[in-house]
C-alpha cells in the first residue's frame, strides 16, 4: 500500500488554478521531497493532503483512505508541520503538546507522547516557560516534536528545519530520520536543496502547478549532468 | 503626487475599506429611523390630544371646566357612561378620558378641592411613550386657570389655596389591559425606564464582550498561525467551532451573571427609593418568568456568537477581526435604543418586525412582556431566536469546512456580486446540490 497516492490533482481558487493536474505516490517509510520556486504549488498540495483545504478535482488516497471521504480518518494517521506554524503563545511548550496530546489521547498513551516531544525538542527548562518567550528557533523545535510525538503514519512537513540554525537543523533532521525507522512516512518541502538531498528517497519538482521531474536524488542528477539537486533545481525550472 | 500627497493617499485607502464605511452607514441608518420616530412624537405633541370627557356635575364650574378642555383638545366622546368613554378612547387612540364627578362645584365652593377623575389609556413604557400624555397634563393647568379666573370674579370670599389650585387629580392608569388605580402613567414610565434601561444594557454589554472574544480568538488563531494545525489534528470541524462557542458561552454567562448581581442591587437599590410597588400592581415576574429571560438571554448569546463565528471565519488577523466586532455591536444597540425610547407594543410595524428580526431584541422585551402577561410574545422570541442559533451555527459549522476559512475571502465571481454572502450561501447550497 502507498503512503500517499495522488493521481491528477487539481486545486483551484475561484478561476486561478493553484495545481493543475498533478500525480505522484509516496511509499511506505519513505521520505518524499516536493520541491520548486516560490508558487509553485507545494504548499497548496500540502494543505490539501493535510485535510485543510478543498480537492478541486482528482483523486487522492493516504494509506487507503480517500482524502474527501474519509477525512477523518485520514487525520488519525497524518501530522502537518506548517511552514509558519505557531502554537498557543500563552501556553508553556509543556501545556501546548499536553492540549495536542489530548487529540490523541484514544490512540496513544498521551505521557508517553509528551515525554517523547519532550525529548525531540530538547527545550531543557525553557519547556516549562511561557511559548511568548521562546526564539524563533525554540519555537519551531517544539512544532517538530508536536508533528512527531505522535509517531503518525504520515508526516507531512513543511520547511520543517525553517528558522533552525546548521546544528539544530541537523538535530532534527537526525529525528526525522529516526521517527522515518521506526515506520513513518515522511513528504516534505524544502528550499534548503542540502537538506532535501540529504533527507529524500525520492524528489518531484513542482512548478506552475505542474510536476515537471521526479525520481531519486542520483537519478537527477545523472538526468541533468548535475553535482547537486540545486543545479537540478536550477536546470529543470529553466 | 507630493510625499505627504503618497502617505495621505495610502492611509485613506488602508482605512477607508468596506469593512469600515458600513458600521457608519447602518448607524446613520439607524438614526434616520429613529428621527424619523420622534418626528412622529413631535408631530403628535403639535396636535391637540384626544380626550373623552364626562362631566357627571353639570354646574356652571363643570361646564366652564369641560368648554376649556374643548378648546384646547379634541373631543371624541363626550357622554356619560365611563365604560362607553374608554372603550372609545381605547379605539381612537385617545390619550384620556377626564370625569368631573358630582360634587365637584360643591366641593371647591365650599374651600375643597374639587376631584377630577383621569383614566389614562398608556400604551407604552417607553420615553417617548410617555411624551404625549404630558399634553394632557397641560390641559388641567389650562382648566384650573380658567375655574381661578371664574372663582375670583363670582366667588371672591373662596379660600385662596383652593383658588390657585382648585382641582385635585385622581389618576387611574390603564395599560396593556391592566387597570391600576392611583397612579399615573409618568411614575409607572419612570420606573419601568429604569429596567428598560438596564436590562438591554446589560445585554448589550454580554453580548459585544463575548462575541469579540470568539472574533478575536479566530483573528488570532489565523496571526498566529495555529489554526491550521487545530484543524488536521482528529477532531471534526463541527466540534472545534461548537468547542468555541460553548467556551465563549460560558465566559459570556458569567459575565452575564456578574452584571446580573449589579444589576440587583441597582435595581433593590431603585425599589426601596421609589414611592411605588410594582408588585402591588401584578408586575412581577415570577420563577418561570425569570427561567423564561434566562432562556432567552442564553439563546441571543449563543445567535450572537455563532453569528461572530461566521464573521471570524472572515478574518485575516487580530485587527481585521476588531473591525468585525463592529456589526454585532450595531446589531445590539439598535433594539437597545429603540426600547430605551419606545415600547415594542406601539412601534410602527417595520420597526416591530426589525426588532423581531434581531435576536438579541427579545431578552431586552422579555421581562417587561412578561410582566404584562405578554407571554405568547416571549415564546416566540425564544423561538426565533432558537431557530436563528439553529441556521447560524449550521452556516458556521459549513463554513468551517470551506478553504474560505483559511483564504478568508469568498471566491472573485462571488465577490463581484452586490450581495456576498448571498453569493457565497448560494454557492454552498449549489455544491452541497
Amino acid at each position: 500500500m502507498f503512503a500517499v497516492e495522488i493521481n491528477d490533482l487539481v486545486k483551484s481558487y475561484g478561476p486561478f488554478k493553484a495545481v493543475k493536474g498533478i500525480s505522484f505516490s509516496v511509499s511506505e517509510e519513505e521520505v518524499f521531497g516536493l520541491i520548486g520556486p516560490n508558487g509553485a504549488g507545494k504548499t497548496t498540495t500540502l494543505r490539501v493532503l493535510s485535510t485543510l483545504i478543498e480537492v478541486t478535482s482528482g483523486k487522492v488516497t493516504i494509506f487507503g483512505h480517500d482524502l474527501v471521504k474519509e477525512a477523518s480518518e485520514v487525520r488519525k494517521v497524518i501530522s502537518y508541520l506548517p511552514e509558519d506554524a505557531g502554537a498557543y503563545k500563552n501556553m508553556t511548550g509543556r501545556e501546548y503538546l499536553k492540549f495536542i496530546s489530548r487529540f490523541f489521547h484514544d490512540l496513544q498513551d498521551s505521557n508517553a507522547m509528551v515525554d517523547k516531544a519532550i525529548a525531540i525538542a530538547q527545550l531543557g527548562e525553557r519547556i516549562d516557560d511561557k511559548i511568548d518567550t521562546y526564539s524563533k528557533g525554540m519555537a519551531r523545535k517544539l512544532l517538530v516534536a508536536r508533528a512527531l510525538m505522535i509517531g503518525p503514519k504520515l508526516a507531512i512537513l513543511d520547511e520543517p528545519t525553517s528558522g533552525l540554525d546548521v546544528l539544530n537543523a541537523q538535530e532534527i533532521r537526525k529525528v526525522i530520520k529516526k521517527t522515518v525507522s521506526e515506520g513513518t512516512s515522511v513528504l516534505l518541502s524544502s528550499h534548503n536543496m542540502l537538506e532535501v538531498e540529504l533527507m529524500c528517497d525520492r524528489i518531484a519538482l513542482i512548478d506552475d502547478g505542474l510536476i515537471i521531474e521526479s525520481g531519486t536524488p542520483i537519478e537527477l542528477k545523472r538526468k541533468y549532468n548535475a553535482t547537486n539537486i540545486e543545479e537540478v533545481f536550477v536546470g529543470a525550472v529553466r | 503626487m507630493s510625499s505627504i500627497g503618497t502617505i495621505v493617499r495610502k492611509e485613506v485607502k488602508e482605512l477607508l475599506t468596506p469593512s469600515t464605511l458600513v458600521p457608519i452607514l447602518i448607524m446613520a441608518l439607524v438614526f434616520a429611523m429613529i428621527g424619523n420616530f420622534a418626528s412622529g412624537v413631535t408631530v403628535s405633541l403639535a396636535e391637540k390630544p384626544i380626550i373623552g370627557l364626562i362631566d357627571q356635575d353639570n354646574s356652571n364650574l363643570s361646564r366652564l371646566a369641560c368648554e376649556n378642555l374643548s378648546e384646547n383638545s379634541k373631543v371624541i366622546y363626550n357622554g356619560s357612561s365611563v365604560e362607553t368613554g374608554l372603550s372609545v378612547v381605547e379605539n381612537e387612540s385617545g390619550l384620556a378620558l377626564m370625569v368631573i364627578p358630582a360634587g365637584f362645584s360643591s366641593d371647591i365652593l365650599s374651600n375643597k378641592s374639587g376631584t377630577v377623575q383621569i383614566y389614562w389609556e398608556m400604551r407604552g413604557a417607553g420615553v417617548m411613550d410617555s411624551v404625549p400624555l404630558s399634553t394632557v397634563s397641560g390641559l388641567l393647568v389650562g382648566m384650573d386657570r380658567t375655574i381661578s379666573t371664574s372663582l375670583m370674579g363670582d366667588h371672591p370670599s373662596t379660600d385662596p389655596s383652593i383658588v390657585i389650585s382648585p382641582t385635585k387629580i385622581n389618576d387611574t392608569t390603564i395599560f396593556k389591559g391592566r387597570e391600576m388605580v392611583g397612579i399615573s402613567p409618568l411614575v409607572i414610565s419612570s420606573v419601568m425606564s429604569q429596567q428598560a434601561t438596564v436590562v438591554p444594557l446589560i445585554v448589550v454589554m454580554v453580548i459585544i464582550m463575548a462575541g469579540s472574544m470568539v472574533i478575536t480568538s479566530m483573528g488570532s488563531e489565523k496571526e498566529n498561525k495555529t489554526l491550521e494545525t487545530l484543524l488536521t489534528l482528529p477532531i471534526s470541524r463541527t466540534s472545534i467551532v461548537f468547542g468555541k462557542l460553548i467556551g465563549a458561552a460560558i465566559v459570556g454567562l458569567v459575565m452575564a451573571v456578574i452584571y446580573m448581581v449589579g444589576f440587583g442591587y441597582y435595581m433593590s437599590s431603585m425599589i426601596s427609593g421609589s414611592s411605588i410597588d410594582l408588585a402591588k400592581y401584578g408586575l412581577t415576574i415570577d420563577a418561570v418568568g425569570f427561567i423564561l429571560v434566562g432562556i432567552s438571554l442564553f439563546l441571543a448569546l449563543f445567535a450572537a456568537l455563532a453569528l461572530c463565528m461566521i464573521l471570524g471565519i472572515f478574518t485575516k488577523n487580530y485587527k481585521a477581526a476588531q473591525m468585525m466586532t463592529m456589526p454585532i455591536t450595531f446589531l445590539a444597540l439598535i433594539p437597545m435604543f429603540i426600547i430605551i425610547f419606545s415600547d415594542f407594543s406601539t412601534l410602527p410595524t417595520g420597526m416591530q418586525v426589525l426588532m423581531f428580526a434581531i435576536p438579541f431584541s427579545h431578552p431586552m422585551m422579555a421581562m417587561q412582556n412578561l410582566m404584562f402577561g405578554n407571554t405568547s410574545l416571549v415564546l416566540a422570541g425564544i423561538g426565533y431566536e432558537a431557530i436563528f442559533c439553529i441556521v447560524t451555527m449550521f452556516i458556521a459549522v459549513t463554513l468551517f469546512k470551506k478553504d474560505i476559512l483559511l483564504t478568508g475571502r469568498i471566491k472573485s465571481s462571488s465577490r463581484k456580486s452586490a450581495f456576498p454572502i448571498a453569493s457565497m450561501i448560494k454557492d454552498l447550497i449549489s455544491r452541497k446540490g
